[in-house]
């Protein structure tokens, strides 16, 4: 699976997908997703929590495991996406897109500038 | 692989069973007694009316032979320690000598009441006295609480002391917990618990702790460092001396999980490593029963400066020999158990040390270790290691090897059923893709050893020449290859009640 070359992207494998100026959807990339394996729950913030850059949002349970996903950049959530309730498996067949998390309302646009573009996260990957 | 090894895995007839409601016939009875001759009172005599139930529905109606019949038939769908090797890493899943039922199991104990007044009570406080002091020994810490129920347990335990003492210097600044990012998954949560906040740190390349990802947490945040020794990966921290100076001298405090203390007791003191809070699993080091047949106990020893926040009461003796419960302990974090903690699991781990005495001690470490060396040593040719140095307790490997011929960890463990071994712990520490976490314990013959050994490098054959055989695994036990996926995803629940009973 390709990366979308308008996202941003974290170490800690949660990309952002930059709408409308100032909001972010946020998820885990293709390769967090296979490195975890068939995902069977995912467990989201509620609306309208406010978290710091590097928190804990969410967490995510695959038969292999069970990982916490954090903020790539601060914000406040305004949607999280539902369908993961009853449909955890979109995370792994179509993580990108429908397989989103949260979406934000990111507070300082200059923290993206942090995280990764296409290239340079596929360069991290290389090297991991 | 020698072309005689006899594998214990085969297939015999195995008898199907219902659900106990499936079997229920309608007023079937498991007993007999004669006619009632007294006479028969009015329940509104006895209860208002509205706590009377018409009846008791869904409740299945079975003989005394039904119900033998199915627990017996459950039982031999059980795997344990006493059917056969459970390398289960990380779990210490060794042999629970029957001589501690047997103490365990003696009236005096079994029939006594937790409230029986201390002064008819005195042989039950005289081994929880003990026991505490050799776990003091043995730990190389000061005092020690029997309360905890299981390792977890445990350890919120020590975070809430460790919480209390930096709150009694009013030092409350400290609530950052550092756990090296092999920790097992209940050291965060035990802090979070206890209303600290977690921060990972990220293993070194050796696996180990690393001084430069601690230095930076090193400031008047730090209430305290969790490690684990010898960590998930079965490796001995060897800077721990050097790492726990540096948490102390910053003002925080260090926490050892003792999950692995069967690959030091005897040998290494975690006091001396300038450990300050250690939990310790009876049910895993002192071969006291644990998973279904526990209930497990979770004893915590601390330093001297800790020692006032222990939970309350403890056990004391005066100078005319007289054990009694000190309850007047002003700072102590208060109970964290019913009564006095797993009563029945104290007299086992106490049976246990007695039996093997100090140098039996040291040698279960010494034996727990040299089984694992040697396991890592003669699988190596055959799976991949990752951290491949001198290992303690356990030994991990992973599935690259395998992964060419599109075999998994999971499909390898699966597979090992059909040989008719229990399989180890997998994917599991977090930090090794594919972990395959093979603890072997002191408990098992070196035949038994060679037997597994055998098998896996069986199973690594066929991952090249048939690995479908290996995908498609097991397929000796009662229920085939299971969709471990599937059925997280699409829970059924197959037994749902009729009519709900009055509320």
């Amino acid at each position: 699976m390709s990366y979308p070359s308008d996202y941003k992207y974290s170490k800690d494998h949660e990309y952002v997908n930059v709408v409308d100026d100032t909001f972010g959807i946020v998820g885990i990339t293709d390769h967090a997703q296979e490195q975890l394996g068939d995902v069977v729950f995912v467990e989201l913030p509620e609306v309208g929590k406010k978290l710091e850059k590097g928190d804990v949002f969410g967490v995510v349970e695959s038969v292999k495991a069970v990982v916490d996903c954090y903020m790539p950049v601060t914000g406040e959530i305004v949607a999280v996406n539902e369908e993961l309730e009853s449909q955890a498996e979109l995370v792994n067949s179509d993580p990108h897109s429908n397989g989103w998390m949260i979406k934000i309302k990111i507070e300082d646009l200059s923290e993206l500038d942090q995280l990764m573009d296409k290239a340079a996260y596929e360069n991290y990957l290389q090297e991991q | 692989m020698t072309a005689k090894t006899q594998f214990p895995g085969t297939s015999g007839l195995t008898l199907e069973e219902p659900l106990m409601f499936e079997k229920s016939i309608k007023d079937r009875k498991g007993y007999s007694l004669p006619d009632d001759d007294l006479p028969e009172l009015n329940n509104d005599s006895l209860l208002p009316a509205k706590y009377v139930r018409d009846e008791i529905s869904g409740m299945p109606e079975l003989s005394e032979l039904d119900v033998v019949r199915h627990f017996t038939r459950l039982s031999t769908w059980n795997y344990s320690i006493d059917h056969g090797f459970y390398p289960l890493g990380s779990c210490t899943m060794k042999y629970n000598p029957k001589i501690n039922e047997v103490t365990a199991g003696l009236c005096g104990f079994t029939h006594l009441h937790p409230l029986t007044p201390a002064s008819a009570a005195q042989g039950a406080l005289e081994i929880m006295y003990r026991l505490e002091k050799y776990l003091s020994e043995i730990s190389g810490l000061s005092a020690v609480t029997l309360q905890p129920s299981a390792g977890a347990q445990g350890e919120l335990t020590g975070m809430l002391m460790i919480k209390a003492f930096h709150q009694s210097r009013t030092d409350s600044n400290r609530n950052i917990v550092l756990i090296p990012d092999s920790a097992h998954g209940t050291n965060p949560a035990s802090s979070v618990i206890a209303g600290l906040t977690t921060r990972t740190l990220a293993s070194g390349p050796d696996g180990c702790l690393d001084i430069e990802a601690l230095t930076p947490h090193l400031n008047g945040n730090l209430a305290a460092l969790m490690m684990t020794n010898p960590n998930t990966l079965g490796i001995f921290e060897k800077k721990a001396v050097e790492i726990t100076k540096l948490v102390h001298d910053c003002g925080g405090l260090v926490y050892m999980d003792g999950a692995n203390l069967n690959a030091l007791m005897g040998i290494v003191k975690p006091g001396d490593l300038g450990v300050d809070v250690l939990h310790i699993n009876l049910h895993k080091t002192f071969a006291t029963p644990h998973g279904g047949g526990g209930p497990g106990s979770g004893p915590v020893a601390v330093t001297k400066t800790l020692e006032p926040f222990l939970p309350a009461p403890s056990i004391k003796i005066d100078p005319k020999g007289f054990y009694y419960f000190d309850w007047h302990r002003p700072l102590s974090i208060g109970k964290v158990h019913n009564f006095w903690g797993n009563f029945g699991v104290m007299i086992k781990a106490y049976t246990y040390i007695r039996s093997l005495g100090a140098e039996g001690i040291r040698k279960v470490s010494e034996a727990a270790v040299l089984n694992a060396n040697y396991m890592k040593e003669r699988l190596k040719p055959y799976f991949h290691i990752a951290y491949d140095k001198l290992c303690k307790h356990e030994c991990i490997f992973d599935d690259s090897f395998q992964h060419q011929h599109d075999v998994s960890t999971m499909d390898i463990a699966k597979r090992l059923m059909d040989y008719g071994f229990h399989p180890p712990t997998v994917y599991f520490p977090l930090i090794v893709k594919g972990a395959l976490m093979i603890e072997p314990t002191e408990s098992e013959s070196k035949d038994t050893l060679d037997q597994f050994i055998d098998a896996m490098i069986a199973i690594s054959e066929e991952a090249k020449t048939n690995p479908e055989r290996v995908k498609d695994s097991p397929t000796l036990p009662k229920l085939k290859r299971l969709d471990e996926t599937k059925a997280a995803r699409q829970t059924v629940l197959k037994w749902i009640p009729k009519s709900t009973p009055n509320a």
